[in-house]
């Protein structure tokens, strides 16, 4: 089940390089495959049995290269059902978001599909090396995407994202190299305290705190960590829509997930004296990224920086893993866990939102826009929807994962959520000032006699399939905090008590 | 009464928006007006199950309570949802659903026409919804969640004509001025949650508010968090009930609709945070320093408030205003511990100021401007508005026997009989808010209805509602509004008139018993006490609001004595740019200060620092090759040397280090 969820993608990425030509059938193609891998990824979230917990859905071949011990493993517990969930999801909305792509189509939908696959590897992989694979995989559709099909200074963009990935997969290398060389296995499930004891740091070849350091560059440089974020606003810039869709939706969580199932699940006791640390460099992402978001004039770049200071708040969850005295509750834990599935819903629509509104007016430079919802109604209410879920707004899932990280988190670092909290009135500040000035006020003169359209239907699809997933979880949380919470409390409980 | 006749109290309306939005809007828009005839009837149910609630409430000693249902549960984190009904509830939910069914009716003859007509309507429903769910959540973490989408739907309807610059600008500021105040209210959510198990050690829910009285009344929570507490959710009933520091957006709010303005200004919104002091008022009652701040807040913002009410132009202005003035005087109520007199301010507030609103409507219908400069003399033409607007006003004086003498009266008596310094300090404030009240709002009844007629929309065009709109109402045409809108307004005047002696009256009136509302009224675990009528702060608080009716006749009914020659120009300057609070905030907090210098900072920081460090670690990377290039040149002698000269470092480190 999940090599179909996994490998569907790809199947499709082979089939439309190999033997489809027409654009129209290339398109509808990856639609169909999308959806048939969406249908996979809901299959996989529901079917997992909350009351049994643990990993589920496993497909384990022992001997897949013998001689180092390497297996073919695929597995998911309450955390990685729910990533694969949002894998899916996005994958859908990304393709239905590139309808418009008229250069190499055959190309663009065969390298977005096996995006696809990689991120979808990276969150079923429980063997280390199948891992770094399709974590590196990743890196090969996500570099051509950029660099072809981009805007602006779209090759430096592409390369800037290779180097600061790469840099941190090196690092990533040479940590689970230590850690196969002190324990010889791959088995992250074992490593993590999934099944087994878990990691044993004074087994390590190096000092415990180094091979987290390692690991945790590689992952704060994805999710991303400041002072490690400067290639997002680039990349995300220059990207077409889906591919600005799919990174802020999923692969940013790559790294949020590898912080969990990695750094946290495998030292805990380093993660829980680097808490602060965490704690700091969540504050810096959401303050920080919140006051530059305030000086973009690029809709796009607006949003990459907005992304910044929600995925602090990941950062931020993290280290309530502290806990107080000798307790650690899971909730700052879920919370973070939650907002990397919000922010990829809401942040996904957000970036479909503005690639909708550049479609049809060729620019995303804000003191040129106004007055769009005039013309663009159903554009208009999405795009406000999201903002608003973003934002926090109670009834979107937004909200729900924010109060639970702030109140998880809370109780361990009370003065520094306190100042996260800040964020909550800054991120309205600059999400209702952009909506003022490319939504309201009267259109300009420029627009007047400019064929401004609302979204066609095919359009429409990636806009409410993402809104109501948005407004699904902030009404109905339980949804997903049940299976979620599955994981996360089990993590907890094997590793932080 | 069961459980589900109160839940569809909210869900009446909840389902008249989801129908607007789902269908009405879509496919039916058409035939807009349906949308209009939906809030109608879900509003006119809610009003209905409204008094049922009430009457069940009556028979009922203490708050109904049904055991409330789980609807998230993470780890120790559970979020309950269920209903409190108590008198509080039952008296919000009847001035709520009947404020918001008078504006509804109103609203069917007053946006008739407008192009957005379903989007209004379902904004309209959602509005109420949340109000009515604010309202009768058990759990202080669902207030939350209804309190954010009180603000999210005065910002969709404030900013409803959103192609207006101002409209759209006034809408950002409620909701962000607001959130100021709502993080205040989260970080006391935070901070009770942190508290969760001295109440779990109880059995008790940290964010149930019957729980919450009884760990505060029990002592279970020490000082220091009682007062911090009750501090974040002040700072949230602050932005909602629009006090200073706070007070900033109400004014700029006038932008949204008329009947949206009423609705804002009476029922919805700015009632909440009243509303929500009263909720949780064991907390506050628990600390002295809490209630002071309360009453010195609210005693400052009445007056304050009321000065800027005497200098604006804007019709709807100088009631805004008049709102900050008199929530300042609920809260002032509160915080010197007169909650029934309190709440029956709000209650009678609720009315008198919805039917201003809506005369400042109906006027602007007839005239297509709410600049009082260009109106006057529309008495002659708009009867019914102008009896209803005097009654209004008459009840915003405090002019016995009106409705709102008898709220203001109970706050002045209970201010300046306390015997503390405080409230004898705030009950002065509140005396001079009288006679400030009382010329404003015949400062605008004269202008507006007195006098000659000064042209109207014509005089200067695009200042009204409609004018801006082009849906055709820009020119004036002095007529009386149409019957949908005087109905509701005539209704208001009765309640404007009646409602303070019929719920409260002195003595045994018909069937409603001698201090009905104060029996009924009390405050969480409290038991009614008779405020003495005190005929001196009668008499003086009437005198007052008699002096200041007279002052507004001689200076702009008579034109005795014309504003002109008595201003103080510039007083009257920094009044009227609203003390410099706007320009203060906007320009040098929001522009200056944090815009150009600290964001700006961070990102010449991100842009030259941050990124600039990693070009130039790649610029490194790129070139650092050369060097490394020329090491490696292939001659046996250099690399012989090379290794010769690192063995001898070798040993000499080596050498050194042991």
């Amino acid at each position: 089940m999940l090599t179909a969820t996994v490998f569907l993608p790809l199947a499709g990425a082979l089939v439309i390089a190999l033997f489809l030509s027409r654009p129209k059938a290339i398109r509808w193609f990856a639609a169909g495959v999308a959806i048939v891998d969406f249908i996979l990824s809901i299959v996989v979230f529901a079917g997992y049995e909350r009351q049994a917990g643990g990993l589920q859905w496993v497909e384990r071949v022992t001997g897949w290269v013998p001689s180092l011990k390497v297996e073919y493993f695929l597995g998911v517990d309450g955390l990685s059902a729910t990533l694969v969930l949002l894998t899916g999801m996005l994958g859908l909305a990304a393709v239905f978001s590139s309808w418009s792509i008229q250069e190499r189509v055959k190309e663009y939908f065969a390298w977005l599909l096996v995006l696809q696959t990689a991120v979808m590897g990276v969150f079923t992989a429980l063997d280390f090396v199948l891992f770094f694979l399709f974590w590196e995989l990743e890196l090969v559709p996500m570099y051509f995407l950029i660099a072809i099909w981009g805007t602006g200074r779209k090759e430096y963009s592409a390369i800037k994202f290779l180097v600061f990935t790469i840099t941190g997969s090196a690092f990533m290398l040479v940590a689970l190299l230590v850690v196969f060389f002190s324990t010889g296995t791959f088995n992250m499930a074992d490593l993590a305290g999934l099944t087994g004891q878990g990691l044993d740091a004074s087994q390590l070849l190096l000092p415990a705190r180094l091979v987290w350091a390692f690991f945790f560059i590689a992952f704060a440089v994805k999710l991303p960590l400041w002072p490690l974020h400067t290639w997002l606003p680039d990349a995300h810039t220059d990207a077409p829509t889906a591919v600005s869709v799919m990174l802020a939706g999923v692969l940013l969580k790559m790294g949020g997930y590898g912080l969990i199932r990695i750094n946290a699940s495998m030292f805990p006791q380093v993660t829980q004296d680097a808490s602060l640390l965490l704690a700091v460099l969540g504050i810096v992402n959401i303050l920080y990224g919140a006051m530059v978001v305030f000086r973009q004039q690029d809709m796009k770049r607006l949003i990459a920086y907005s992304s910044i200071s929600h995925m602090g708040l990941v950062a931020l969850g993290l280290s309530s893993l502290r806990g107080v005295g000798e307790q650690v509750s899971p909730v700052g834990l879920t919370g973070a866990a939650l907002q990397m599935f919000t922010h990829g819903t809401i942040t996904g629509l957000l970036f479909v939102m503005v690639g909708l509104v550049y479609e049809r007016t060729h620019t995303r430079y804000i003191p040129d826009l106004g007055g769009l919802a005039s013309k663009m109604p159903f554009i208009a209410t999405v795009f406000v929807a999201g903002a608003l879920a973003s934002l926090g707004l109670p009834s979107t899932s937004g909200f729900v994962a924010e109060l639970t990280t702030l109140i998880g988190t809370f109780p361990v670092w009370g003065v520094l959520t306190a100042l996260g909290a800040i964020g909550i009135v800054l991120t309205a500040g600059y999400l209702l000032w952009l909506l003022q000035r490319s939504l309201f006020g009267p259109l300009p003169e420029r627009w007047h006699h400019h064929p401004l359209t609302d979204a066609t239907a095919v359009e429409k699809v990636a806009p409410a399939l993402l809104t109501v997933a948005i407004f699904a979880v902030g009404l109905f949380p339980a949804v997903l905090t049940d299976t979620l919470r599955v994981g996360v409390e089990a993590i907890v409980q094997a590793r932080f008590t | 009464m069961r459980e589900s006749v109160a839940w569809l109290i909210l869900f009446l309306p909840v389902a008249s928006f989801l129908a607007i939005g789902l269908v009405v809007r879509p496919f039916l828009n058409r035939w807009a007006v349906l949308a209009g005839y939906l809030t109608v009837v879900a509003v006119a149910g809610s009003f209905l199950l409204s008094l049922v609630a009430l009457r069940a409430t009556l028979g009922h000693e203490g708050p109904i309570g049904w055991p409330s249902h789980p609807w998230v549960t993470i780890g120790d984190f559970t979020v309950r949802v269920g209903i409190r009904l108590d008198s509080l509830t039952a008296i919000m939910l009847v001035v709520v659903s009947g404020v918001s069914l008078a504006v509804q009716i109103y609203s069917l003859g007053y946006m008739r026409g407008d192009p957005g007509l379903a989007r209004y309507f379902a904004y309209m429903s959602l509005f109420t919804a949340s109000m009515l769910g604010l309202v009768l959540s058990s759990s202080l973490l669902l207030v939350y969640v209804f309190w954010e989408l009180v603000g999210l739907c005065s910002y969709l309807l404030i900013g409803f004509w959103y192609h207006r610059p101002a409209a759209a600008a006034a809408a950002k500021k409620a909701f962000i001025v607001t959130r100021l105040g709502d993080l205040g209210f989260l970080l006391a959510l935070l901070y009770l949650f942190f508290h969760r198990s001295t109440f779990s050690a109880q059995g008790l829910d940290p964010f149930d508010i019957g729980h919450l009285h009884q760990a505060v009344t029990a002592g279970l929570l020490s000082g220091t968090a009682v007062t911090w507490l009750g501090l974040g959710i002040f700072a949230g009933a602050i932005g909602k009930s629009a006090q200073f520091p706070l007070h900033v957006w109400l004014p700029d709010a006038m932008e949204g609709p008329t009947p949206v303005s009423a609705l804002i200004h009476a029922a919805t919104m700015v009632a909440a945070g009243v509303f929500l002091v009263a909720r949780v008022f064991p907390l506050f009652e628990a600390s002295p320093a809490l209630m002071h701040t309360v009453a010195l807040i609210g005693g400052f913002t009445s007056v304050f408030a009321a000065t800027m009410g005497m200098v604006m132009n804007d019709i709807k202005r100088v009631i805004a205003y008049s709102t900050i003035s008199q929530l300042g005087l609920m809260m002032l109520a509160l915080g010197v511990g007169a909650y029934t007199a309190g709440v029956f301010h709000l209650f009678n507030h609720a009315f008198f100021k919805a039917l201003l609103f809506l005369g400042a409507g109906s006027v602007n219908h007839a005239t297509g401007t709410f600049d009082m400069r260009l109106m006057g003399g529309l008495r002659r033409f708009m009867p019914w508005t102008y009896a209803t607007f005097l009654v209004a006003s008459l009840s915003l004086a405090g002019v016995f026997p009106f409705a709102g003498f008898w709220s203001k009266d109970e706050v002045l008596t209970e201010a300046l009989t306390k015997g503390e310094p405080v409230a004898l300090l705030v009950g002065v404030l509140a005396l001079v808010g009288v006679f400030l009240t009382a010329f404003y709002a015949f400062r605008a009844l004269f202008l507006t209805f007195h006098g000659e007629f000064r042209g109207g929309a014509e005089a200067q065009v695009g200042a009204g509602d409609h004018g801006a709109n082009g849906s055709g109402h820009g020119k004036a045409h002095l007529a009386e509004s149409p019957l949908v809108m005087v109905v509701p307004m005539v209704a208001l005047g009765i309640l404007a008139i009646a409602s303070g002696v019929v719920a409260n009256p002195p003595g045994v009136l018909g069937p409603v018993p001698s201090h009905w509302f104060a029996h009924f009224v009390v405050k969480p675990g409290g038991h009614f006490e008779e405020v003495p009528f005190n005929l001196g702060t009668a008499v003086l608080s009437n005198l007052l609001a008699l002096a200041g009716i007279g002052v507004a006749w001689l200076v702009y009914g008579a034109r005795r004595m014309p504003a002109e020659r008595w201003t103080v120009r510039p007083v009257y300057r920094v009044v009227a740019r609203k003390y410099f609070m706007d320009d203060l905030y906007e320009r040098v907090m929001a522009g200056g200060l944090f815009y150009r210098f600290l964001c700006g900072v961070v990102d010449w920081f991100d842009r030259v620092v941050v990124d600039g460090t990693a070009e130039a670690i790649g610029w490194i990377g790129r070139n650092a090759g050369k060097p490394l290039a020329w090491m490696q040149n292939g001659q046996v002698q250099a690399y012989a040397g090379a290794i010769g000269l690192g063995i001898a470092l070798i040993l000499i480190v080596y050498m050194v280090w042991r």
